[in-house]
């Protein structure tokens, strides 16, 4: 087998045991305390909001405009209509502002 | 008899509502597992193990980070170290999600933790907080379209990868960031929501500047959960909810 193969195949394991790790960490514990269970519940935004805030540094007018169509959209839309107004905005503005 | 039928054509439409969600997930990915595969290729990798990385990893930022050393003939045990570092973010997922699959069977949560992506997270996250049951049929129908078109379009990126076209002009370079934003939108009912969201910004593009990437997206994580759990309870709102 070659190092490729086996580089695939330990990444997959360390992949899946990141995917896996809370879970088994946070099972061993009968209760959940209140700060745990607050701290969990942060969990959705904290991390979705590091995946969006560094790409503002590299961003122009034409991202700028697409992720607030995008916020605003959500504010009354479903996942799907925020998503494609927010694409859509992305696409006509760049043809201007390259 | 009745219940049976009931509980069957309940699964099945569970299923089918989960394809549905997955769509946009399905459309915002694709650019990127095609990409992948066209870049896995240029970076010594066969068409074969594109494809395996993509079955094997399922995650679309540290197969980018791994296939990248993999050209700069980075040491082995530092490839997987980092792709390791990119995914290590699942931990607080995995932590967070536990709570609602822990009624399925064993090899159900065995498999379900092995999609558990950003957006599956999230996704299911959002049902779990409109009081709805995360059953297994629903997640499957949120995870597999997504898996399957990942693994086929990554497998399409290595055969045919020079032949993609501008992907600026197309806006698919931001289309994940977009999509991302609008998850972030959808947990803003949630109590210390706005406080969670500036300082993970805030820590994250710090870090992103100093440590630089993938640390950033973990020490920003870190930082919005551990003002959720400083900040006194009565804030959060756990101890009200029954």
């Amino acid at each position: 087998m070659s190092t490729t193969f086996w580089i695939i195949i330990a990444g997959a394991v360390a992949t899946y045991l990141t995917r896996i790790g809370g879970h088994l960490v946070i099972s061993r514990f009968d209760n959940i305390h209140p700060r745990v269970e607050a701290g969990l519940n942060a969990v959705p935004a904290a991390v979705l909001t590091t995946l969006v805030a560094p790409e503002l540094l590299n961003a122009g007018p034409a991202e700028w405009a697409a992720l607030v169509v995008t916020a605003v959209v959500s504010l009354r839309g479903g996942l799907m209509a925020m998503f494609l107004a927010g694409a859509a905005v992305l696409i006509v503005a760049r043809q201007f502002v390259g | 008899m009745a219940t049976d039928v009931i509980s069957e054509s309940g699964g099945k439409s569970d299923f089918w509502q989960g394809v549905r969600l997955s769509m946009p997930v399905v459309v915002a990915s694709a650019p990127f597992a095609v990409l992948f595969g066209a870049l896995a290729v240029d970076n010594g990798f066969s068409v074969l193990e594109a494809f395996l990385m993509s079955a094997l990893v399922y995650g679309g930022a540290s197969q980018m980070v791994g296939i990248q050393l993999f050209g700069q003939h980075v040491a082995p045990w530092l490839i997987v170290l980092s792709i390791f570092a990119v995914n290590f973010r699942h931990v607080l997922y995995s932590a967070g999600i536990g709570r609602r699959i822990a009624h399925w069977p064993v090899i159900q949560q065995a498999l379900g933790y092995f999609i558990l992506t950003d957006p599956q997270f999230a996704v299911a996250e959002a049902r779990a907080a409109s009081g709805q049951t995360v059953g297994f049929a629903w997640y499957l129908g949120l995870g597999l379209p997504v898996y399957l078109f990942w693994v086929i379009e990554s497998a399409l990126g290595a055969v045919f990868g020079k032949l993609i076209p501008d992907t600026h002009v197309l806006g698919i370079d931001f289309l994940l960031p977009i999509y991302f934003l609008g998850l972030v939108m959808g947990f803003r009912k949630r109590p210390l929501w706005l406080p969670v969201v500036i300082a993970s910004a805030c820590a994250s593009i710090i870090a992103y500047k100093t440590v630089g990437s993938p640390w950033h997206v973990s020490i920003g994580a870190i930082a919005g959960v551990l003002l959720a759990v400083i900040l006194p309870p009565h804030h959060s709102g756990v101890e009200t909810r029954p």
